[in-house]
């Protein structure tokens, strides 16, 4: 067992436990043991927390780690240590590997993996069909025994309504949620941008918002029918936004998260042609983008999951046409959270809550809250530190960020998973020399 | 200038000087030696690695009327079909040290995406569905010739829109220099937005044409029958989008008919159409070797070069 943790003095925000105030929390045995001031026991290592923001560890519900089989990009130990960084102290990521983990060796090796490696909680989730085909199902319950926590063709959308009926039906057995990548494949077509006034200009393809709405709406029936659990993944439309917020009304087990950068960039962006923006779903227009803020804001979507996706240069370095989609997240979400504070879309409260509890009560996972007695996950975070953004300096082994030269506020100073210190972002500077 | 990757990024007295510089050029293209010394020892790369025979050919007069030395590459002979990267093509080019390059793709971007990565000049030759600035040059420089003038002219570009590269430079070039555009088709080639980029959207060609001092005709791409498809089949568009004698008899007396070309005849355009008293496409080519000296001599340093010797 680690050493006793106590962090002293910082602003203890846990939107679960509805606590909000300057105190100190103590750390033993792997669990929060309290959260009052002046908590002590002999011998605990002290972590100053004056002027800086304690909150349960952030959950993603959304990441490629890319191991097995694009271990060039990232692995597991690289993708936790990123992770850390970025104050995750839970990372879900998605079966899109290479083999697609959509049988119960390919999670074992993961869990395995994560054991070993990752200084961060890894939490597989399962494919939807085998192989990532969309064509018959995957082996949802030994995949569940083994470790999977949701069930998701991610970046390849379940086209089949039959299949992604009984993948519904299936999964609800098993007590696992569905996540659906929306995309019509055949309305997005080869669209490398998102479809409008941006997509003209630059004469790119665009897909059309209905796209990703068309799906949502389609999936929201089968969810109807099938009384099953649905999470979209990555939101991005005002039209999906309208059709979840609708199904939550009707009382459907439905949830949704958003990107960092869905809800700070838009199509325009693409206009330079800079691939380090090309994403799917793509970035969209201005009123999707306040359609988003709005709905993190009023609770229709749930959580924020950064769809870290880490690619190497020689997929980005190319004609926007041929490159790869998908951009990092892990790193820079906490900053980017925080201008949504400061843009006045979001308390600061309320960011916490959608970077921890609410993503845990999507997957109903045990995390996000320091409540006496939960697993000491925790991130410490300094509001007020000011930084550009330089990828040269990122934990991932990838560097496609479109944030490159952003300034942003909010540095993680440390982050503890069950009671261990496992970034220290003073120490590792030093380290670093 | 540096490089020409748009029309976008052009201001208007740039536009009008380069317009200028053309109608210089087209006087050497008259005479019975059709050579001058200006660019003598630069080196000039036409890197096309999509199909194209007029676009290339007049870059490759262009360059010799002004004495530089051409060379030619095409998608076929480049290394790209042995799977070397665009970037990587690039920066083997660049390591032979030529002033400028001339680049056609398939990608839109892929001239933006060189010209950080080479230190010679980039032109824009056609990138995708998104800019052919020198087409709209030519275009810009034959209008003025049989026009007097662009300012205050009304243009309709009729056709697919939403593919159409051609389409977009003129709508920039054409409404910088005060003319107003309207374009049309089915609604199936119209992209979203367009009318941002300045121009007047018709969805019938007949209420587009009215009035019009000049008319534009797009080529069709037979490829976009494909999938869904943008329209039924030729005979159809023909019927209600091409430029046929009847229609063309409803124009303005002085109107004039362009088209980028290569034409498909009997289809957007109607042979009797196409070489008749109205048509000045052939002049619009001619036009392209001038346009293209000009800009290769700005590009390639002839400016700076001239004012050296001088």
């Amino acid at each position: 067992m680690p050493a006793a943790l106590l962090l002293k003095g910082g602003r203890v925000i846990d939107p679960a436990g509805e606590i909000d105030k300057v105190t100190d929390v103590l750390i033993e045995d792997g669990v929060v043991k309290a959260v009052e001031a002046g908590a002590r026991v002999d011998g605990a290592r002290v972590i100053d927390c004056a002027g800086k923001v304690v909150t349960p560890g952030f959950i993603d519900l959304h990441v490629h780690l890319r191991e097995p089989g694009h271990e060039y990009k990232e692995d597991i130990a690289s993708g936790a240590r990123a992770a850390a960084a970025g104050g995750f102290t839970t990372v879900c990521c998605m079966p899109n590997t290479n083999p697609p983990n959509d049988n119960r060796s390919v999670t074992d090796l993961i869990v395995r993996r994560a054991r070993e490696a990752a200084i961060v909680r890894v939490l597989p989730i399962g494919a939807i069909s085998k192989g990532l085909k969309g064509e018959s199902l995957a082996e949802m319950g030994e995949m569940k025994d083994a470790g999977i926590i949701a069930v998701s063709d991610d970046g390849m959308p379940v086209m089949n309504a039959d299949l992604m009926r009984r993948a519904l039906e299936y999964a609800r057995t098993f007590g696992l949620c569905v996540v659906q990548h929306a995309e019509d494949k055949q309305l997005a077509q080869g669209g490398v941008m998102n479809e409008g006034p941006a997509a003209t200009r630059a004469g790119l393809r665009g897909q059309p918002p209905a796209a990703e709405s068309v799906m949502v709406a389609r999936d929201l029936e089968l969810v109807e029918w099938t009384g099953a659990r649905y999470h979209v993944a990555h939101i991005s439309t005002a039209a999906s936004v309208r059709a979840v917020r609708e199904a939550k009304r009707r009382g459907l087990r439905v949830t949704a998260e958003v990107t960092p950068h869905h809800l700070t960039l838009t199509d325009v962006a693409c206009c330079s042609y800079d691939t380090a923006t090309k994403c799917a779903p793509p970035l969209r227009s201005e009123a999707d983008k306040q359609a988003l803020r709005e709905a993190l804001a009023d609770g229709t979507i749930d959580c924020i999951a950064t769809d870290h996706a880490p690619h190497q240069a020689q997929e980005k370095d190319v004609e926007f046409d041929q490159a790869a989609f998908g951009m990092l997240g892990l790193e820079t979400a906490l900053g980017l959270g925080l201008k949504l504070v400061d843009d006045k879309v979001l308390t600061l409260a309320t960011l916490i809550r959608r970077l921890t509890v609410g993503a845990a009560q999507v997957f109903e996972l045990p995390g996000g809250t320091l409540r006496a007695g939960a697993a000491a996950d925790v991130t410490i975070f300094d509001p007020a530190a000011v930084y550009k953004v330089d990828p040269a300096t990122f934990r991932s082994k990838s560097r496609n960020s479109p944030f490159r030269g952003w300034e942003l506020r909010g540095r993680v100073t440390h982050t503890i998973v069950a009671g261990q210190l496992v970034f220290d972002y003073g120490s590792e500077e030093v380290a670093r020399g | 200038m540096k490089h020409l990757l748009g029309i976008e990024g052009l201001s208007v007295a740039e536009i009008t000087k380069i317009l200028d510089l053309a109608d210089t050029f087209a006087e050497i293209n008259t005479r019975p030696i059709k050579k001058v010394p200006t660019l003598r020892g630069k080196t000039v790369i036409n890197l096309f690695l999509e199909a194209s025979t007029r676009t290339r050919t007049s870059f490759e007069i262009a360059a010799k009327r002004l004495s530089a030395d051409a060379v030619n590459i095409s998608g076929s002979t480049s290394s790209t079909t042995k799977g070397e990267t665009l970037l990587d093509t690039a920066k083997n080019l660049q390591a032979m040290a030529p002033d400028v390059i001339v680049l056609r793709h398939s990608s839109s971007g892929a001239p933006h995406f060189i010209a950080k990565h080479v230190d010679a000049a980039v032109i824009n030759a056609g990138d995708g569905t998104h800019e052919h600035p020198t087409q709209a040059l030519l275009d810009a420089a034959t209008i003025r010739k049989h026009k007097g003038k662009v300012a205050g002219l009304t243009v309709a570009i009729v056709g697919d829109i939403a593919h159409s590269r051609v389409a977009r430079s003129d709508i920039l070039a054409l409404t910088k220099l005060g003319a107003h555009v309207r374009v049309a088709g089915p609604r199936t080639m119209l992209p979203v937005g367009i009318e941002e980029m300045g121009a007047t959207v018709f969805e019938r060609v007949e209420p587009a044409v009215e009035g019009a001092d000049v008319v534009m005709m797009l080529r069709i791409q037979l490829e976009r029958l494909g999938g869904a498809g943008l329209f039924p089949n030729t005979r159809e568009y023909s019927r209600y989008f091409g430029l046929g004698p009847r229609l063309a008899a409803t124009l303005k007396p002085d109107a004039i008919v362009m088209h980028p070309g290569p034409i498909n005849r009997g289809v957007e355009l109607d042979p009797a159409v196409a070489d008749g008293a109205r048509s000045v496409i052939l002049d619009q080519v001619a036009y392209g070797v001038a346009v293209r000296m000009a800009l290769l001599y700005l590009c390639g340093g002839g400016a700076s070069s001239a004012a050296a010797e001088a």
